[in-house]
């Protein structure tokens, strides 16, 4: 087999069946972006540093930029697409708008999945945790604070429909 | 008069919807045209090297590749770009005869994708010579430094000797003078989108089309335009509605869509190129380091007579527009917010072989601030004032404004003491320096520093023309330059909503909402109402040389374009009410959005009725009226001048304030520094939005303290990028972040329609300087003084073993 032949990569995208194929040196976040079109995943920096990429991937928070699509076949995916149920936005992602924990948007995809891993094990956190959770991102737009504040008024909501 | 139920709220914003779900439109994500072929970067591994050859074969013979440019194509095939100085330096988009940097581009492999187009770009051979490296820009200036080059004849890309006032009779006449060297880092806002660009050639048409994150000044597309050969209106370029955060960076993009541009020209096909972020690191843009002299002559009371500044900035291998920006982007507010009047500025920008240049947020004035407040400390420190009050004592008063500087600028409004004493109460100034005495008491290091700055907004673009000599100025042939001006247009449906369109380039910094806001209360609707397109496309907006979202424009000059182009069309929506009404103009007043007869008698039209009227039944406009219920705007500020012969400007359009305050707390052993409390306050005027002004400011402050602490593109001898990742350049984190106390004081401007100012840049012009001046004063018992940033740990930690008594083992 040569590099460049392509081989079948099978996922489940935000409770759908996908299918492609791809190189296997393929990134998974190119694959999902290009081959998938699931653009809300972006890319900052590729070497897994800047969590712009983050995505979940069978139940974590998973970056998308270091890893390979044929690793994850067969694994369960939720991207940024997959957040927002029936066109109204989840508690967290109405969190982010009530606290302007977003300014350009870029890393907020990757931020959104990180906090929502986050709230995940950490139900009631301080603001220490809280930051130490999502320092696994960075942005520049915002000093962290809306998304600090962001965070903590959704930890309640996202108990309750827990 | 328009009431004001939006503007002032914090109101949410429109933009989050999209950018919350992975909707938004980034360069990356929406691909303009089909077939787009992709491009990689071939880039220099020396730092300083002849180019002896290309061997694109191999490149050329792999599969999937369409196109190999070379520097040497560009040489042929393009011209090298104006410069800011009238030293001959031939910048062209790649390295041509010599790469001058470690990361310069000197080729573009085209291919089906990025993949292969990576592949083929490591089978490029490119024969090198390498050279000796020079970095320091001290260093380069000496006459047997490695030469850059060799048409310029030394590494001076320019110099400036500026003379305010009488500076030699101020230190002849002062009771004190205090000389300090201090040096700023290199370091760049990094936005996490990086660069990206998509360009198709028309040939046929002799189009060349430029999708790109490009955030202005506009003049860069003329600049390019005429790199490329091409007639200025055969060359478009289209910015996406989202840019992925700038700070100044993504001006610095024009050189690759050059290089972008001529590949789609040269291999016929669209051609797609998105930045990575070691390319990010290693040759997109950066603040200049500088090494800076300084001098001041003061009275024995504190009164400060006069400022000498020497400095070396380091723009890197060329001289790339806008720079010289870093020496006289702040020309008008050089003094800052003090009454002196005597100043000298030698100002040397020396080219090294470092990356390119260019503006980053806080352009030039984070260096300024960080001088200027570090020397008012040491003068504090030297007359056994407290730093407060030698501040007090020199800053300026209410009743002079609006006040001229010596250097030229035109502070429009302020009330400066009234700021800091806000800060100083907020801060709890005095308990404070009561905790420092307790806990000096009990050995340990808190200090509290203090900044203030001037905080210019909206430059002119005239500011430029500094770097040049008045008798160059003089020449009958030289074309004066003035100006800052934007654009906007509103129209409205024939069901009375409206559309306003922008070219803005916004980067996050909400402008969708803000306009929003605006154009609901001067017309009156609800927001819901109003849909605001903020694109730039330079066929179809309308632009001039300073459009963008740069130098903290937008809450300024955009702003009052809004409210412009909103006044001008309730003009006409009033005197097309009156005709039928049929009464006189001056009989009705616009008020919620109708149109109604003043004494309250009579019907009254709503923006519905009249532009349904005024859509389908243009025979009841009245004689002479244009029909159609739209208006463009051009907002342009007539304070902004050319440099004059001498060398007095107004750099910029309206002037901020801010005061800032910050308590530290430093751990000797490990030289961490603990940031205790952090008060920041700002006059920017009428606030728009409380909340998008909050997250500029938060933002700015990070930019500012990443700088000071964490953040700095180092080098080692050969001029080899060390922090070409994420995992070595270091951004703050959450983890690091302050959380800050956050006032406003509102000194509406006069300039401005709505009395706002920008407030963009903001802390990050101030931070390095509060914070060296917070750490400098924990650490005083030390005799430790900080005038090198970036305080990394190990730097810090060196500074302080170095001062602390050797203790027994």
């Amino acid at each position: 087999m040569k590099m460049s032949d392509k081989v079948p990569v099978r996922l489940t995208v935000n409770g759908t069946s996908r299918e492609g194929r791809c190189e296997p040196r393929k990134l998974l976040v190119d694959f999902l972006r290009e081959d998938l079109g699931l653009t809300g995943t972006h890319v900052g920096c590729e070497h897994g540093i800047c969590g712009a990429c983050t995505i979940m991937l069978n139940g974590e928070a998973a970056r998308s930029c270091i890893m390979l699509a044929v690793q994850a076949d067969g694994a369960e995916i939720v991207t940024i697409e997959g957040l927002a149920q029936a066109g109204q936005l989840h508690p967290l992602q109405e969190a982010f708008r009530e606290h302007h924990g977003l300014q350009c948007g870029f890393c907020t995809p990757g931020m959104l999945m990180t906090a929502l891993d986050f709230l995940h094990v950490h139900p009631d956190p301080t603001e220490a945790e809280i930051r130490e959770g999502i320092s696994a991102v960075l942005c520049r737009c915002t000093g962290y604070q809306g998304i600090v504040n962001a965070v903590k008024a959704a930890a309640p909501a996202l108990n309750r429909s827990r | 008069m328009s009431s004001q139920r939006w503007v002032g709220q914090s109101v949410k914003r429109v933009e989050d919807s999209r950018l919350l779900t992975g909707r938004g439109t980034f360069i990356d994500d929406h691909p303009p045209v089909a077939n787009l072929y992709q491009a990689a970067i071939v880039r220099s591994p020396h730092a300083h090297a002849r180019i002896l050859g290309y061997d694109v074969a191999a490149a050329l013979a792999m599969e999937g590749v369409v196109g190999v440019i070379t520097g040497d194509d560009v040489a042929k095939a393009t011209k090298p770009f104006s410069v800011g100085v009238t030293a001959p330096v031939h910048y062209y988009c790649t390295a041509t005869d010599r790469a001058r940097f470690a990361g310069e581009p000197v080729a573009v492999v085209v291919a089906r994708d990025r993949y292969l187009a990576e592949d083929a770009a490591e089978a490029v051979l490119v024969q090198y010579e390498p050279l000796p490296v020079v970095l320091d820009p001290e260093r380069a200036l000496d006459p047997d430094a490695p030469l850059l080059h060799e048409a310029v004849g030394s590494n001076l890309a320019g110099h400036r000797r500026l003379v305010y006032g009488d500076p030699d009779r101020a230190f002849a006449e002062a009771d004190v003078v205090l000389a300090e060297r201090f040096k700023f880092p290199k370091y760049g806002s990094t936005p996490i989108e990086t660069y990206g660009i998509i360009a198709r050639w028309e040939p046929l048409d002799g189009v060349l089309t430029v999708w790109s994150n490009f955030m202005g000044p506009f003049i860069m597309h003329p600049l390019t335009a005429r790199v490329l050969g091409l007639p200025e209106n055969r060359l478009r370029f289209i910015v996406p509605s989202d840019i992925g955060g700038s700070f100044g960076i993504k001006t610095s993009i024009y050189p690759y869509i050059a290089l972008i541009g001529l590949s789609a020209m040269k291999t016929g096909v669209a051609v797609k190129w998105i930045e990575d972020r070691r390319e990010h690191l290693l040759a997109s843009s950066s603040g200049t380091d500088r090494i800076a002299y300084r001098e001041v002559a003061a009275r024995k009371d504190g009164t400060v007579l006069g400022m000498r500044f020497k400095w070396f900035d380091n723009v890197g291998g060329y001289i790339r527009s806008p720079e010289p920006g870093c020496s006289f982007r702040p020309s008008g507010n050089f003094v800052g917010p003090y009454r002196f009047q005597d100043l000298e500025v030698d100002a040397s920008v020396v080219m090294t072989n470092k990356s390119l240049t260019g503006p980053n947020r806080g352009y030039a004035c984070g260096h300024l601030y960080f001088e200027t407040e570090r020397m008012m400390d040491l003068l504090a420190e030297k007359l056994g004032l407290d730093p407060a009050e030698i501040r007090r004592r020199n800053l300026l008063q209410r009743e002079q404004f609006p006040y001229r500087t010596p250097t030229g600028g035109l502070y429009d409004s302020g009330d400066y003491p009234a700021a800091f004493a806000k800060a100083l109460e907020m801060a709890k100034y005095e308990e404070l320096r009561r905790e420092q005495t307790k806990r000096r008491a009990a050995g340990r290091y808190f200090g509290i520093g203090l900044a203030l700055a001037v905080d210019p907004s909206v430059s002119n673009m005239g500011y430029v023309a500094t770097a040049l000599d008045p008798q160059f100025r003089a020449k009958p042939e030289y074309l004066p330059k003035s100006g800052a001006v934007d654009s906007a247009t509103i129209k409205i449906d024939p069901l009375g909503r409206a559309i306003a369109i922008l070219g803005t380039t916004p980067q996050g910094q909400g402008h969708q909402t803000i306009v929003t806001q605006i154009v609901a209360d001067e017309l009156g609707l609800r927001p819901e109402d109003i849909t605001v397109v903020d694109e730039m496309d330079t066929f179809t907006r309308v632009w001039s040389i300073s459009s963008g979202t740069y130098s903290s424009r937008f809450g300024s000059v955009g702003t009052s374009a809004v409210a412009l182009a909103a006044r001008k069309l309730k003009a006409k929506l009033i005197e097309y009410a009156a005709h039928l009404m049929d009464v006189h103009p001056d009989q009705v007043e616009f008020r919620d959005g109708a149109v109604r007869v003043k004494s309250g008698q009579g019907p009254s039209y709503s923006i519905k009725d009249l532009a349904g009227r005024a859509h389908w039944h243009t025979e009841s406009l009245p004689q002479g009226m244009e029909p159609g219920l739209q208006a463009t705007a051009v907002f342009g500020f007539t304070v902004s001048q050319a440099v004059d012969p001498e060398d007095r400007v107004n750099s910029s359009n309206t002037y901020g304030f801010i005061a800032e305050v910050m308590a530290v707390e430093v751990d000797p052993e490990t030289a961490a520094i603990k940031i205790l409390k952090y008060v920041t306050v700002h006059d920017a005027g009428t606030i728009i939005n409380p909340m998008i002004a909050e997250g500029q400011i938060y933002g700015g402050a990070l930019h500012g303290l990443g700088g000071a602490l964490y953040e700095e593109l180092r080098y080692d001898d050969h001029g080899q990028l060390l922090t070409g990742t994420f995992m070595d350049y270091l951004v703050p984190t959450a983890s690091e972040a302050p959380v800050i106390e956050i006032a406003h004081v509102v000194s509406p401007s006069p300039l401005t329609l709505l009395g706002s100012k920008g407030l963009g840049e903001s802390s990050s012009m101030t931070v390095p300087a509060v914070i060296a001046n917070a750490v400098s004063d924990a650490l005083a018992p030390l005799g430790v003084r900080i005038s090198e940033l970036p305080m990394t740990p190990t730097r810090l930690w060196e500074l302080i073993q170095a001062a602390r008594p050797k203790r027994k083992t």
